[in-house]
C-alpha cells in the first residue's frame, strides 16, 4: 500500500508493521468487520419481525394460525444452531433451485436427484455459475441473513409472547370497557406496553446473535474469526514477505477486544432504551421514573 | 421470503448474461504449498496454478472458491462450485460419493512431525486434520487420535503438548518443521494420489480435465510444476 513496502524483509519496527497491517489479506479482514456489522444490522430487524410474527401467530384466536406459531417456535428453538446452520441452509439453497428448476425447465427428464448429487438445469441454478464471485458471496450473505432471522426469530417470538402476556391484564380489560376492537386493544395498548417486559429478553438475543456470528463462515461468507485464523497461523517465508510465527492469539485478543467493546456499547444502549420505554409504566422501572420525577 | 427469491433470481438473470463455460474450482486456502492465501488475500499455490492451466488448456473460464474443508464435499454435490482442487487423496470411501479426475500428482508418504525424534507413536496421542486419510489410518491403527478443523491447528497442537505428533503429508510438513519440531524417519503410504473431485453425475467435465491433466502429464509441463512448488515426487 505505502511505497516503502516494495521489499519487507528490509523494514522493521512500525514500518513494517504499517505493511504488513496493509496488505491485501488484511484488507479482507477488515472488510469482514464490516460485513459482520451489516449483517447485525440487517439481521436484528428481521428477526425482530419474524419474532412478532410468530408471537402474534402463538396468540392467534385461529387454531391453525396459533399451532403455526407455536410450532415454529418449538422446533427452531429445539433444534441446534450449527445443524441449523449446516442442514437448513442447503436445504434452502435447494429448495430455491428446485422451484426455479421446476419454471423455467419443464421438459427437462432427468431426476434431479441423481445419488449423491443434486442436479438443476444451469440456468435454474441460483446464482447462475456464470456469474461473478460477488453475486455468489452476496447470495450466500443473504441466506446467512434469512438463516439467523429464522433461528433468532424464533427465538424472540418467545420473548415477545412472554411480553405479551406480562401486560397487566386489568389493562386490557380496561381498553375492552372502553369499546375497543381486539385489533384497537392488540395495537393501542398490548403492543406499546409489551416492549419493557421484552427488552431483557431481547437484549440478551442480541448479545448472542453478536456472538453467533462466526457461524457464518459454514455459509462461506467469510467472518471475522475465520480471518483471524487464517492470518494468525504461522507463516513460512517461503510463501509470503512477511513470516511469523502462530500470533493466532495476538488477532484473538484483538477479537476478544472487539467483541467485549461492542457488547458493551450494546448494554448501555440497551439500558438507555430500558429507562425510555419505562416511562408512564406501571411496572417497579415506571414507578422509580415517577417518584424521581416528583421529588 | 418470496421477495427476496424474486430479488435473487432478477439479480441472477441480469449478471448471468454472457454466456462462457465457467467452471468454479473449490479448494481449501489452508494448506501450502498445495493451496493457500496470499499476500494479497488472493488464493495461491500448486493447484492455483495448475488449476489455472488446465482451464486454458480445456478451454474453460474458471473461477475460484474457498470452502472449508470439513464441507468440501457437500457443497460439490449440492452444485455450489463443480470441482474439488485441495490437495484430495483419491480413496476409495470418497470415490463412493463423487468421482476423481487422474491423479496430477502420484501417491506421496505421510509423514510425522514432533517435538523429539523419539517419540511412541502407539502410546502417544496423534493430531491430523478432520476427514483426512491420515485421521482415517490413525483411527485404524487404534492410536489415540485428535481431530482439528484445519492443518495449522494440528500443527500448533504438536507445539503446546497437546498431541505428540502430527500426521501429514510430507510437502505440508516441510513447510514446518525447524524452531524445535522435527520430521521422524518413519512415513506411511496413504491414498492413491491427488486427483480433482468432480460430481458423479458431471462425466463431461471430467473427460476434460483428464484430458488436461494428460497433456501436461504428456509435454512434461506438470512435472515442472511439482517441482517448483515441492509438493510431491515427480511422474
Amino acid at each position: 500500500m505505502f511505497s516503502y513496502c516494495t521489499d519487507p524483509s528490509a523494514l522493521e519496527g512500525l514500518s513494517w508493521l504499517s505493511c504488513y497491517l496493509t496488505t491485501g489479506k488484511h484488507m479482507g479482514f477488515y472488510i469482514s468487520f464490516v460485513v459482520v456489522l451489516v449483517l447485525l444490522a440487517i439481521t436484528a430487524p428481521v428477526a425482530l419481525l419474524f419474532g412478532f410474527a410468530g408471537a402474534t401467530a402463538a396468540r392467534s384466536r385461529v387454531a391453525p394460525l396459533r399451532w403455526l406459531g407455536k410450532a415454529y417456535t418449538s422446533i427452531v428453538r429445539g433444534v441446534p444452531d450449527i445443524a441449523f446452520f449446516l442442514f437448513f441452509v442447503i436445504a434452502l439453497d435447494q429448495g430455491f433451485e428446485w422451484l426455479r428448476h421446476q419454471v423455467k425447465c419443464p421438459d427437462w427428464d432427468a431426476p434431479v436427484r441423481q445419488g449423491n448429487d443434486f442436479i438443476v438445469c444451469d440456468i435454474a441454478k441460483l446464482p447462475l455459475s456464470t456469474s461473478p464471485q460477488w453475486v455468489h458471496e452476496t447470495y450466500g450473505f443473504f441466506l446467512a441473513v434469512l438463516t439467523f432471522a429464522i433461528v433468532f426469530g424464533a427465538f424472540a417470538a418467545n420473548v415477545l409472547y412472554g411480553g405479551m402476556r406480562a401486560v397487566p391484564r386489568a389493562q386490557l380489560e380496561t381498553a375492552e370497557a372502553y369499546g375497543m376492537t381486539h385489533r384497537q386493544t392488540f395495537w393501542r395498548i398490548l403492543v406499546p406496553q409489551m416492549w419493557v417486559y421484552a427488552l431483557p429478553g431481547l437484549g440478551n438475543l442480541w448479545m448472542v446473535l453478536i456472538k453467533a456470528t462466526p457461524l457464518l463462515f459454514l455459509l462461506g461468507v467469510e467472518d471475522i474469526v475465520y480471518w483471524a485464523r487464517e492470518l494468525g497461523g504461522t507463516k513460512n517465508a517461503r510463501f509470503t514477505d512477511y513470516p511469523h510465527g502462530d500470533w493466532r492469539i495476538w488477532y484473538f485478543l484483538f477479537l476478544l477486544v472487539f467483541y467485549l467493546a461492542f457488547t458493551r456499547v450494546s448494554e448501555i444502549v440497551l439500558e438507555r432504551l430500558m429507562v425510555r420505554l419505562s416511562h408512564g409504566q406501571a411496572t417497579t422501572g415506571g414507578e422509580k421514573l415517577r417518584k424521581g420525577a416528583n421529588a | 421470503m418470496k421477495k427476496l427469491f424474486l430479488g435473487t433470481a432478477a439479480l441472477a438473470l441480469t449478471a448471468g448474461m454472457a454466456l462462457a463455460d465457467t467452471v468454479r474450482m473449490g479448494t481449501e486456502g489452508a494448506y501450502a504449498p498445495w493451496n493457500f492465501v496470499n499476500d494479497a488475500g488472493e488464493i495461491d499455490g500448486f493447484e492455483r496454478e495448475l488449476g489455472d492451466e488446465l482451464c486454458k488448456r480445456a478451454n474453460l473460464t474458471c473461477e475460484w472458491v474457498k470452502n472449508d474443508w470439513d464441507s468440501i464435499i457437500p457443497n460439490l454435490v449440492s452444485g455450489n462450485y463443480d470441482t474439488i482442487i485441495a490437495g484430495m487423496s483419491i480413496t476409495a470411501e470418497r470415490d463412493e460419493v463423487i468421482d476423481f479426475t487422474q491423479p496430477y500428482t502420484p501417491p506421496d508418504p505421510s509423514a510425522y512431525v514432533a517435538l523429539s525424534a523419539d517419540v511412541d507413536l502407539a502410546g502417544g496421542v496423534i493430531a491430523a486434520q478432520a476427514t483426512t486419510i491420515q485421521a482415517a489410518f490413525v483411527a485404524e491403527q487404534g492410536w489415540t487420535l485428535v481431530e482439528f478443523a484445519t492443518p495449522e491447528e494440528t500443527v500448533a497442537a504438536v507445539r503446546n503438548g497437546e498431541a505428540d505428533a502430527v500426521l501429514a503429508d510430507q510437502s505440508f510438513l516441510d513447510t514446518v518443521v525447524g524452531d524445535g519440531l522435527v520430521m521422524l524417519d518413519r512415513k506411511e503410504a496413504l491414498g492413491g494420489g491427488v486427483g480433482m473431485g468432480i460430481r458423479e453425475s458431471d462425466g463431461e467435465l471430467r473427460g476434460k480435465f483428464d484430458a488436461a491433466i494428460q497433456s501436461m502429464k504428456d509435454d512434461g509441463s506438470l512435472n515442472t510444476l511439482i517441482a517448483k512448488w515441492e509438493v510431491s515426487s515427480q511422474w
